[in-house]
């Protein structure tokens, strides 16, 4: 092989996976950087909570309802508890919610989904009906009803959301399922060998997941948002837990000490609209994905 | 590609294969409804021979080639690979089986996983079968890569990056990896540019005479049939029409379909091209789902236009006779009439076939 040769094939051949990878997930327009710069800030912060805020916990009923002050930077609530520091920790109530919600529905709905599709005939179509049972119900209410039963702690909130939205993404996936699994390299996988399981594990899930990426992390938002619907409708986690649905019905009773709801009402808008411009950028990757 | 000799053993024996597909369920078997892709087709692979399969689209000859793949379960009929019936195996006799027969498919865009790097995809079969280490498949990679003409790095990048042609080359890497004696190319040129097509068919012409492999490939294209294969079955309507040694089919065809398609091919001289006469096929090919009586040509046939629509080829399936003079066979109520019509010796002519 000549020089030359060789020079033509190294100019050829593109970059590898991962640095296209990184290079596509990189904020272009004003928005994603807004979203993907008040993320960054708002997780640091929630990260920090204890060496950049007081207890959350602590009441001083000598001082509820007070305004922004050097002590207390956001005010107190009703039981004079710091709200700087509640808006924090509730924060990683928030988060943890959102990213387990979505851990837990993600992988029960993508593992359902995906052997409903792939066995096809008649276990879809009993597995389909099943999805189409929990679809019928509003999340919210399904939600509700799960929390109501299992008691109020994060973990129920979280698997009483996972357990409304599961069916989302069991039907997602199987429909990209069936699609990839004609594709020709599933059959050559096929030919060579490979059995039902490796084939929908290693060939036919790794190319369904194109779709699911972008809604997954916009999702991230939208659980954390069902995880405070919970928590102001009082079915969510239990009372002196900092949670910022909670928070906000408790600052109902208040409505003339304005600071109380405007805390956590904007830092959910906050989180929640940031995700949501930061979900633009999963987007755009995944369509400029060449391989997908 | 290498001949193989006449009484070198057989390895694929297909017997009365056919393969029909439901369009229509019901309960009672005259109301139900299939697409007879492929419908009584019996031939033999032997051991060492390149043999073609060429039609039209819809010919049967991809169903044909899956079933031999055991991608396709026959309806009917009997597939033997080295003396073993395919319908009688499973699970690891058939694993094992298929690490001796191994696919190239038509599209290298469509049958290479785009999520997996080129070292992944071709240790792929390796990895199935659990053969060797790690570190002993990343050897046989890299070796296989060398044998199909990629540079070494090419390993470590994913199929988006290569082009068709160096795609073909990785696909045909993967059948390699078991050292198979089998390779079942689906159209395995006609998705590439022209000027890569003669690299991939040296390669795969190279690969044969370096292991000894036996090649089914399914084609189109009637002049790339002649330079790759030993001999040819050309199929109609899920039937071998005609099955000959790949010289005696171009230059002494016998069933009026191999003419015509004969008549089809390009040649290169554009004034030649120009006035030549084709012989055109009236109207498309029947509907699979619901043949034609007797032979399934008869619609279409220009020999029976000739002979004045005799009975018999609409009341009468020809079978796939053997031809006296010479090996093969041909399913013609007619063959005589064949040899001796001017359309034959125009286009054999024509085509420089003579």
């Amino acid at each position: 092989m000549t020089l030359g040769r060789l020079r033509r094939l190294e100019e050829a051949v593109a970059p590898t996976r991962l640095s296209t990878t990184l290079e596509s997930l990189r904020p272009r327009t004003f928005l994603e950087f807004y979203g993907v710069a008040v993320i960054v800030v708002i997780v640091a912060a929630i990260a920090a909570a204890p060496l950049i805020a007081p207890d959350p916990l602590a009441q001083d009923l000598t001082s509820s309802l007070a305004g922004s002050s050097a002590e207390h930077w956001l005010g107190t609530d009703n039981l004079g508890r710091d709200l700087w520091a509640r808006i924090l920790y509730g924060g990683r109530v928030s988060v943890v919610i959102g990213v387990f919600v979505l851990l837990t529905a993600g992988a029960v709905g993508v593992l359902y989904g995906a052997v409903s599709g792939y066995a096809g005939g008649m276990v879809d179509a009993v597995m389909m009906r099943i999805v189409d049972i929990f679809l019928s119900f509003p999340s919210i209410m399904l939600a509700l009803l799960i929390s109501a039963a299992l008691g109020p702690t994060i973990r129920n909130v979280i698997i009483a959301i996972a357990a409304a939205w599961w069916p989302v993404y069991a039907r997602l996936i199987r429909g990209q399922v069936i699609v990839v699994k004609e594709r020709e390299f599933v059959t050559a996988s096929r030919a060579l060998g490979a059995g039902p399981m490796r084939n929908l594990l290693l060939t036919v899930l790794p190319n369904s997941f194109g779709v699911m990426k972008t809604i997954f992390v916009l999702d991230i938002g939208y659980a954390i948002l069902a995880g405070s619907t919970l928590g102001f409708l009082g079915l969510g986690v239990s009372a002196p837990t900092p949670e910022w649905g909670y928070m906000i019905r408790e600052a109902l009773q208040y409505p003339t000490h304005w600071w109380f709801i405007l805390s956590p009402g904007l830092a959910l808008m906050l989180f929640v609209s940031a995700i949501n411009f930061a979900g633009g950028i999963v987007t755009r990757s995944v369509h400029e994905d060449p391989g997908r | 590609m290498s001949a193989g000799s006449h009484d070198a053993k057989a390895l694929v024996e297909v017997e009365d294969l056919r393969v029909w597909f439901p369009t229509r369920r019901a309960p009672t078997a005259e109301r139900r409804g299939y697409i007879k892709a492929v419908d009584g087709v019996a031939f033999t692979v032997r051991q060492g021979e390149t043999l073609g399969l060429v039609g039209e689209s819809g010919c049967g000859k991809t169903t044909t080639a899956r079933a031999i793949l055991k991608l396709l379960e026959p309806t009917e009929g009997r597939i033997m690979f080295d003396g073993v019936d395919l319908s009688t195996v499973s699970g690891r006799d058939l694993r094992l089986l298929r690490r001796r027969m191994q696919p190239v498919f038509q599209d290298p865009f469509a049958s290479l996983n785009p999520k997996r790097t080129v070292a992944r995809i071709v240790a792929e079969p390796l990895a199935i079968h659990r053969q060797g280490t790690r570190a002993q498949r990343r050897e046989r990679v890299a070796e296989l890569l060398d044998t199909v003409g990629l540079p070494p790095d090419a390993a470590g990048r994913f199929p988006h990056a290569f082009s068709g042609g160096q795609r073909q080359r990785i696909a045909i890497a993967r059948a390699m990896a078991l050292r198979p004696d089998l390779i079942v190319a689906d159209e395995p040129v006609s998705s590439l540019d022209v000027s890569i097509r003669a690299q991939i068919l040296n390669l795969m012409s190279d690969l044969q005479q370096e292991f000894r492999l036996t090649y089914v490939v399914i084609a189109h294209d009637l002049a790339l049939v002649r330079q790759v294969t030993d001999r040819v079955a050309v199929m109609y309507l899920g039937n071998i029409v005609e099955l000959r040694s790949t010289e005696d089919l171009y230059r002494r065809p016998l069933h009026p379909y191999t003419v015509a398609l004969l008549s089809a091919v390009p040649i290169p001289d554009t004034e030649a091209e120009a006035t030549r006469q084709r012989i055109v096929l009236e109207g498309d090919v029947p509907s699979p789902a619901d043949p034609p009586s007797g032979c399934r040509f008869h619609t279409r046939c220009w020999l029976r236009r000739k002979l004045d629509n005799p009975d018999i080829c609409s009341g009468e399936t020809p079978p796939l006779t053997p031809i006296e003079d010479g090996g093969g066979a041909v399913a013609c109520h007619f063959p005589d009439e064949v040899r001796t019509s001017s359309e034959r010796r125009e286009t054999l002519v024509t085509i420089g076939s003579r």
